[in-house]
């Protein structure tokens, strides 16, 4: 696809955008809608795109399925642990109240800190996926 | 006015997908079908779900399904049957659901048993016990978060569980080098 210039050209300009917009989706979830899960599917379909235009070895380059993995369980592991926090904290297990001085501070901070969870897990699974796909025809091609 | 144009096309393009022999066509008509979803849902006043469908139907569903046919073919093999079971039980599930909803309280009924139960409560109380304006996020995140966590905890699972389908070939052509290299250290 690199050797056709409008999509390539497009997507240049269109790929920072989309990841950008990600982030908004991402951290503005508390106030518009949107959240974790919609900002980390956005954000694997920017790489996606990415992947589609630069071909599968660039991609691979930029986003190393090992560490992919290891993100996908890091987004799970943050989810946990913010709950895991709350019950050290002298709460209940997801209990961000206690997370801060104050129950509504603490609140804000806890469901940042899940969504940013639930977005970490979710872009780096998908992107996962499409690997998988695409990688399995490139495998049988040789 | 327009719900009902809407509706009328996701019925259309459902009956397009089902008459397609084409998989390529499909495949871009059920992204058709997602964004049309998306816009109704939209109209019901429900942003973060259209939002999810829009991404995630339209656009994630849509290249997974591309990639499939990539691994296989572009064409749907011609059936020698006419399928007249199927469609009997397609009809009668139909008209079993379309019967069950004349039981259901009408759309945005403020005495409906779904708004008379913890709805109140969030609507009353999300502003001072959560702080934050989006009240789909607060519930999503902090009232019902064990369900959140349920939900990232599967999401982690069907992809454990993808990759060792369909990258399992890897795994094993790692295993079988390792196995070989050790019979010849034994040797």
């Amino acid at each position: 696809m690199i050797s056709h210039v409008i999509p390539r050209v497009l997507s240049k300009i269109l790929i920072p955008l989309i990841m950008l917009f990600a982030l908004y989706v991402q951290f503005h979830g508390d106030f518009g809608p949107g959240g974790g899960f919609q900002a980390g599917v956005i954000f694997a379909a920017g790489f996606i795109l990415y992947s589609l235009i630069f071909g599968l070895p660039k991609a691979r380059m930029v986003f190393r399925p090992r560490v992919l993995q290891v993100m996908m369980a890091l987004g799970v592991f943050l989810y946990g642990s913010v709950g895991l926090a709350a019950i050290l904290k002298g709460g209940n297990f997801l209990d961000y109240s206690v997370l801060r001085h104050n129950a509504v501070h603490g609140q804000e901070l806890g469901i940042m800190l899940v969504e940013l969870g639930v977005g970490i897990t979710v872009c780096s699974v998908m992107a996962t996926l499409f690997f998988l796909f695409t990688e399995r025809r490139r495998r049988e091609d040789v | 006015m327009i719900v009902i144009c809407l509706l009328t096309l996701l019925a259309l393009t459902a009956l397009i997908i089902v008459r397609a022999r084409s998989l390529f066509a499909a495949a871009m008509l059920a992204g058709i079908y997602s964004f049309l979803g998306a816009g109704w849902m939209l109209l019901l006043d429900a942003p973060d779900v259209a939002f999810t469908e829009a991404s995630v139907g339209a656009g994630i569903s849509t290249v997974l399904f591309l990639a499939t046919l990539a691994l296989t073919t572009r064409e749907e093999k011609p059936r020698a049957r006419r399928p007249w079971l199927p469609l009997a039980a397609v009809l009668v599930t139909g008209a079993a659901l379309i019967y069950a909803t004349f039981d259901m309280p009408r759309y945005g009924d403020p005495d409906a048993p779904i708004h008379q139960h913890v709805a109140p409560h969030y609507i009353k109380h999300t502003e001072e016990e959560i702080g934050v304006p989006n009240m789909v996020t607060a519930i999503l995140a902090s009232y019902r978060g064990y369900d959140t966590w349920g939900e990232t905890t599967v999401i982690f699972t069907a992809c454990v569980g993808v990759m060792l389908l369909l990258g399992g070939h890897a795994i094993v052509e790692r295993f079988r080098r390792r196995k070989d290299r050790g019979s010849k250290e034994r040797m």
